[in-house]
């Protein structure tokens, strides 16, 4: 048996015990640092990147490099559930359900929750990345340009679901984000798009700048605007543990993100992105109580944490036999694999084995060490809700000023999470939820960017997205989920006429 | 394809969703947005029959009844001091450098609370500048000017 063969070397390469304590003190500094408000995971890990340049043997230094991944972004999703401040993508869908559990007084379970499903995920996906590594990686191959924008569509479309308000407002909040995805240079041609003349703008918004404004800043507007929420969220923080029950109710969603984040995770070059958007939609579409979403539902903390984990796994297989990272994050782990004298990409699975394999391997011992380090902690997180909100609201601010300039040192990226975070409360205030506008945002560049290679390809044929195969399934999908998603609302619309015509 | 094509197109289905968001709002209006956008779903059992806007978020004490208008409750004061907070610190931080910075924007952010007193805002920003000190300069190391080209840093 190869594949076991190759986890076991993993597996002896990851648990020598200076790699273990090298692990063990990435997920401390990680979560240490990932837990600051205001400092996400992209940020987390671009501070603490440069601490593993000085060791000596690129294993332990990769190995310390993913237990700082592993703690940024459990630091990240517990700023995104206390305090409503999502540092990346699939965090923003946790802080949908997340924030409500915490405002409920159940942030002692979500946190536990998000630790657990997140566990379990990585668990069953690192089995899967040993077994079935090369079959997947054939697969991913099969997508082109045309596959990957009829799936782009599917996902903002299966978007819809995360906003618990009016579709259309949805809808259109998705375009917006798209829009607001094209500033900067054309990708084709390096015609600057709405730049307005300003050089800092040619290379687009940063996503951080964004995500901060439109959740973190325009939730203190929020706030500042109805200071009951504080009193009522402190007051009211009960049970830490999730119960039995609740345990129960996760364990579907869990295995159902978990192959759908696996699966999406093979995809090089974004289906990462789309993995815990997509668990959120699926599990809102099929729960029994879809309208509890939005309000503080448990399986949509569970499920978006436990796809993002199980595809942070799987989307090794791309980096690791084309070469191509999925995710920012995976972008700073080849630039750490560079800076060690290992280039990435097909020959180094064979070449290094070890280094390989120790590294998955580590990313799950990663994981262990971050349930057992956290899971006693979650009582000292919950306690952040009790600084009062006068001391705890201006750190927010500051961090978050802090944590994006230090990215890029860019002062317009600071500027621009100001004008995020008044335009993020304003559209809240119309009904307008943000996390559609971020997905549209995150995915707009992609979608742009292969339909006009498919286009090109094809040599302007659009017919190109409906016969190539996958790619017309998935565009029927889309078609179907935006049916599904506009019916119950033309039918309320309905009822809403014909109860006025009685 | 040229540049302008995905941005053209992506404007006029914005444009035509704005228009149905116009349309729909005289025919079959959405709950009002303080309901919507603010509940605060505390009470935590799902499908609760007790609504939570029995006392609207945004109404001030002496008016009860709930206002459609979105931006009827908009305070000036919090909103202008947290985007000031924010766009002082982007202003400053080449500049003055990241104490002020920090200073500044802390400061002005405490402010953004309706009743908090000054000395207390100066007490929360000065706290606040000595733990980005510590935290961002002395443990992580980041590399930033503390005080800037604008005061001789």
């Amino acid at each position: 048996m190869d594949l076991l063969d190759n986890l076991a070397l993993g597996f002896s390469e990851a648990l020598q015990w200076h790699n273990l304590l090298f692990c063990l003190l990435g997920v401390a500094l990680g979560t240490a640092v990932g837990v600051l408000p205001g400092i996400g995971p992209t940020a987390t890990i671009a501070l603490l990147l440069p601490i593993t340049f000085g060791f000596d043997d690129p294993t332990s230094a990769l190995i310390m490099l993913a237990g700082i991944h592993y703690g940024a972004q459990y630091g990240g999703s517990t700023t995104a559930i206390l305090l409503n401040l999502p540092g990346e993508s699939s965090a923003a869908v946790t802080a949908i359900d997340g924030h409500q559990m915490a405002r409920s007084g159940r942030a002692g379970v979500a946190l536990a929750v998000a630790a657990l499903g997140s566990f379990a995920a990585g668990t069953v996906a690192t089995v899967v990345l040993a077994v079935a590594a090369p079959p997947l990686a054939r697969a991913a191959l099969a997508f082109g340009a045309a596959e990957y924008f009829s799936l782009v569509v599917l996902g903002l479309v299966a978007s819809i679901a995360l906003a618990s308000g009016s579709t259309l407002k949805a809808l259109a909040m998705i375009v917006l984000g798209i829009l607001l995805g094209t500033v900067g240079q054309d990708l084709y041609t390096g015609t600057p798009r709405f730049t307005f003349g300003v050089r800092e703008l040619y290379q687009g918004l940063s996503f951080v700048a964004v995500a901060v404004g439109v959740f973190g800043i325009a939730e203190i507007l929020r706030n500042l605007h109805d200071p009951r929420t504080r009193t009522r969220m402190v007051s009211r923080v009960a049970n830490l543990w999730p119960g039995r029950a609740e345990l129960r109710r996760i364990v579907a969603p869990v295995l159902r993100a978990t192959g759908l984040g696996s699966l999406l995770g093979v995809l090089p070059g974004g289906g990462h992105v789309l993995a815990s958007y997509a668990s959120y939609a699926v599990e809102k579409r099929i729960s029994r109580t879809p309208g509890e979403f939005g309000h503080g539902a448990i399986e949509g903390v569970a499920g978006p944490e436990s796809a993002n984990n199980a595809a942070a796994q799987t989307s090794f297989i791309p980096l690791l036999t084309l070469g191509l990272p999925a995710h920012p994050v995976m972008a700073l782990m080849v630039g750490a694999f560079i800076i060690q004298g290992i280039t990435p990409g097909p020959d180094v699975m064979t070449e290094q084995p070890a280094l390989v394999w120790g590294l998955i391997a580590s990313m799950w011992i990663g994981n262990v060490l971050l349930v057992l380090l956290n899971l006693p902690l979650i009582g000292l997180w919950v306690r952040m809700l009790s600084v009062p909100y006068s001391v705890l609201f201006p750190v927010i601010v500051v961090f978050a000023c802090i944590g994006t300039y230090s990215l890029n040192q860019n002062p317009w990226d600071v500027l621009a999470m100001a004008f995020f975070g008044v335009l993020g409360f304003v559209l809240v205030r119309c009904g307008c939820e943000p996390a559609p506008l971020l997905l549209g945002f995150v995915l707009g560049p992609m979608l742009e960017e292969n339909l006009r290679r498919a286009l090109l390809i094809s040599r302007g044929d659009p017919t190109v997205f409906l016969t190539r195969p996958i790619s017309a399934v998935l565009l029927t999908l889309a078609v179907l989920a935006l049916v599904i998603a506009v019916l119950p609302a033309i039918r309320r619309k309905r009822d809403v006429v014909f109860a006025e015509d009685e | 394809m040229g540049p302008g094509y995905v941005p053209l197109a992506l404007g006029l289905v914005l444009a035509a969703l704005g228009l149905a968001t116009v349309v729909k709002a005289y025919v079959a209006p959405d709950p009002a947005p303080g309901e919507v956008a603010d509940v605060v779903p505390g009470d935590a059992v799902p499908g609760d029959a007790v609504p939570d806007d029995a006392v609207p978020h945004d109404a001030r004490p002496d008016d009860a009844a709930p206002d459609p208008r979105p931006l009827a409750g908009l305070r000036w004061r919090p909103t202008l001091a947290v985007f000031a907070a924010v766009v002082f610190f982007a202003l400053t931080v080449e500049g003055l450098g990241l104490l002020p910075a920090t200073f500044g924007t802390g400061l002005l952010a405490a402010l953004a609370r309706p009743g908090t007193r000054p000395l207390q805002a100066l007490v929360i920003a000065a706290g606040l500048t000595a733990a980005s000190w510590v935290i961002f300069v002395v443990l992580l190391q980041l590399r930033l000017p503390l005080l800037g080209d604008g005061l001789g840093g």
